[in-house]
């Protein structure tokens, strides 16, 4: 009994960092683009955090799936790494996984060599973030026995307080740094002090 | 003089005493409406017929390059050089004849192609054959767009050309002429400029080697087929030869279009409008992208590139607007550069912000509030190349033109006082054209 | 390539004033008074290639990038023209 539980204690655990993580990467990456960092960061800071962070989880994601496929307990096997529904166990839980990791896997292959596919196919991908976090959310909800422990339950809930406070900011802020699109614009005051002249965005 | 035999190339002798006569590309008719067919070839003789291989065409590039002539669009760039440039290149080029007139004070291109839309597309055909291209688009005004296209459906009906000629509308905005944006609408019906090389003449339409060229310059170009360099050059001056079209507006007796020989006094120029119905206090050269000038500097300035850079000024498209001096040329100078902000392409921060924030201060200025002529400055500074095209540069430009000129009026407006006494927009108003 | 000149130059039609450069490369990087970077037009020297190569990748919409032709300025670069040009070109 004991060695088998380390491999599962440490899966469920390295699970729920990740999901802390994740959560905190898609923030930042919310965060950069709506250009208001949090407290006075400069905004660079914000862009390499986020990266930072999400390599980190990749680290993290390895040991969490490895652990989970090696565990004696039970039989998810090495397909349902990459292929959704190859899981006997808890097919639907397993491939909502499965699916944050094959979207974050492209999200994370396509900006590792960004300079080389250019803007517009990276912006592309990498929307599919927008998609890989509610797997990977709904995959803690349905995998995981914990949410009986009250600060398991906290954790799920506060990484989601925290994504959607991001994502609406971003819907409703993205007017915050940068171009309007052509056609006709609304002129800002021409005798704006010039150091508070703040450049409008260009619809995303 | 011209004879009516088909094929036959007529030299008419530079040393004749027509060769240093005007008018050239605008000749006087007693009807309305353009010349068809038939009479533009009794007039001007037929085209000259295309010979066969690259010998006819270097010859005829090499007599377009001992002409001088120069694009008459703005940009004077020497045409001979584009041609050769575009004729070099690997894939099957293309012609683009600019004809969509951006700029809204300017009216020559209109008046050209609506009186003599034949010698615009012979010039576009020989332009064609010279490149090696086996199709010209001719993107015009809206104005005049069903004149130039039954000239060119009169055209194919007589098999009178061996290369496709399409006829466009262009898009009505001031950004709209510029070379790669009229690529750009062609191609995609953006009339948006583009930021990267490649250079047009290598790569522009559907990637092939693309020659713009203003319909001026090819009117010249169909002239020059016919009647040679040296005929060319008997007007003008020897480092800018040939005639030219402009558009004189504002405070004079005659506005209108009229044809000149490059180098013609500036005060000469205003004659043929029948001269200034008010005394002068400005005039603007070259457009809304030029120099405003004072009119006893610029009178005795030849119209030229050379003359007229005494004052800091070109020709530029041709075009000379006369304010009157009970006009506030400070009113006229931000109507002129708002309305150049609200034509920005609006891709570029500079551009769009920059031109919006100067426009807003010289409005103030204007209007005889707070101005802060350091702050002014910097912007000018900072909006200048800056982006993708050459926008915010052609305001800069005039903006400083225009607070050299007006400087005295400017002490004014501090001082509470304008001397306007009629209403500001004399130069939004677009021409009629000459008689 | 040490050793060979090198301009950074900015796309100024996909920048959008994020401003992430001018805060990792501010010896060559200012902002305007809109939040538009101006580049200075100078060879970048070699010691701080690494500091512009860090601009250029953390750039979110790599309008960034290092130029090795030897060239006079943006807008003769653009159109290869002499002077501004009219809004009828040609």
């Amino acid at each position: 009994m004991g060695g088998s539980q380390y491999l599962w204690f440490l899966s469920r655990g390295s699970g729920l960092v990740l999901l802390v993580l994740f959560s905190a990467v898609v923030v930042l990456g919310a965060a950069t683009r709506t250009g208001s960092a949090p407290g006075r960061w400069p905004r660079f800071a914000v862009a390499e955090l986020h990266r930072t962070l999400s390599l980190f989880a990749v680290a993290l994601l390895v040991l969490h799936v490895v652990t989970a496929i090696l565990d004696p307990f039970v039989t998810i096997g090495w397909a349902a790494t990459l292929l959704p529904f190859a899981s006997p166990y808890r097919t639907l839980a397993v491939s909502l996984g499965t699916l944050a990791v094959d979207l974050g896997g492209a999200v994370l292959v396509t900006s590792l060599v960004r300079q080389r596919l250019g803007q517009r196919a990276w912006r592309a991908v990498h929307w599919l973030a927008y998609l890989a976090w509610p797997a990977a959310f709904l995959h803690s909800l349905t995998a995981g026995n914990d949410l009986g422990l009250w600060w398991v339950a906290l954790v799920e809930v506060g990484s989601a307080a925290a994504v959607a406070a991001a994502v609406l900011a971003r819907l409703f802020n993205s007017d915050r740094g940068g171009l309007p699109g052509p056609g006709p614009r609304r002129p800002p005051a021409g005798d704006l002090p010039a150091a508070t002249a703040r450049p409008r965005a260009r619809a995303s | 003089m011209n004879t009516l035999d088909r094929g036959e190339r007529v030299r008419h002798d530079a040393d004749s005493p027509e060769a240093g006569r005007l008018p050239r590309l605008l000749p006087p008719r007693i009807a309305g409406g353009p010349a068809g067919l038939t009479e533009h070839i009794a007039r001007y003789g037929p085209l000259p017929a295309p010979g066969a291989g690259a010998l006819w065409r270097e010859r005829l590039i090499a007599e377009v390059g001992g002409s001088g002539l120069t694009g008459r669009g703005g940009a004077g760039f020497p045409t001979a050089a584009k041609l050769r440039a575009v004729a070099a290149g690997r894939d099957a080029p293309i012609v683009i004849a600019n004809g969509t007139e951006g700029e809204p004070a300017s009216a020559k291109d209109k008046v050209l192609l609506a009186r003599e839309p034949h010698l615009v597309l012979d010039g576009a055909v020989l332009a064609a054959h010279m490149v090696g291209a086996a199709q010209v688009i001719v993107v015009v005004h809206e104005a005049v767009r069903e004149l130039v296209a039954a000239a060119a459906t009169e055209r194919r009906h007589a098999r009178a050309d061996s290369v496709k000629v399409k006829v466009m509308t262009g898009a009505n905005r001031f950004v709209g002429g510029e070379a790669s944006a009229l690529v750009n609408w062609v191609a995609h019906g953006i009339p948006l400029p583009i930021a990267t090389p490649p250079r047009i003449s290598e790569s522009g339409l559907d990637g092939r080697p693309t020659l713009v060229q203003n319909v001026e310059t090819l009117a010249h170009v169909a002239l020059i087929a016919r009647h040679g360099a040296r005929w060319f050059r008997s007007l003008g001056t020897p480092t800018e030869p040939g005639s030219m079209l402009v558009t004189l507006i504002g405070a004079l007796n005659r506005p209108g279009v009229y044809e000149i020989g490059i180098g013609t006094p500036v005060r000469d120029v205003l004659e043929l409008a029948a001269g200034p119905a008010a005394p002068l206090g400005a005039l603007l050269l070259g457009g809304y992208f030029g120099t405003w000038a004072d009119p006893a500097a610029a009178g005795p300035l030849p119209l030229s590139a050379e003359g007229l850079s005494a004052v800091g000024a070109s020709p530029g498209a041709g075009l000379v607007a006369a304010l009157p001096r009970d006009c506030c040329g400070l009113a006229e100078t931000a109507l002129v550069t708002r309305y150049l902000a609200g034509e920005s392409a609006g891709q570029c921060g500079p551009c769009v912000f920059g031109l919006d924030s100067i426009a807003g201060a010289l409005e103030a200025l204007a209007a005889g509030r707070s101005f802060q002529p350091a702050r002014l400055r910097r912007w000018l500074g900072q909006a200048e190349g800056r982006g993708a095209c050459h926008h915010p540069g052609g305001v800069v430009r005039m903006v400083r033109s225009a607070l050299k000129v007006f400087g005295a009026e400017i002490d004014r407006h501090a001082r509470g006082w304008c001397c306007g006494r009629r209403p500001a927009g004399t130069l939004l108003v677009p021409p009629r054209a000459a008689a | 390539m040490t050793g060979s000149s090198a301009r950074l130059r900015v796309n100024p039609i996909a920048c959008d004033a994020r401003g992430l450069c001018a805060e990792v490369f501010p010896e060559m990087i200012t902002l305007d008074d809109w939040g538009f970077p101006i580049v200075l037009d100078q060879d970048v020297p070699t010691g701080l290639r690494s500091a512009a190569e860090e601009a250029i990748r953390l750039c979110p919409r790599l309008a960034l990038r290092l130029d090795r032709r030897p060239v006079r300025s943006i807008s003769a670069e653009i159109s290869g023209r002499r002077e501004p040009a009219g809004p009828s070109e040609g």
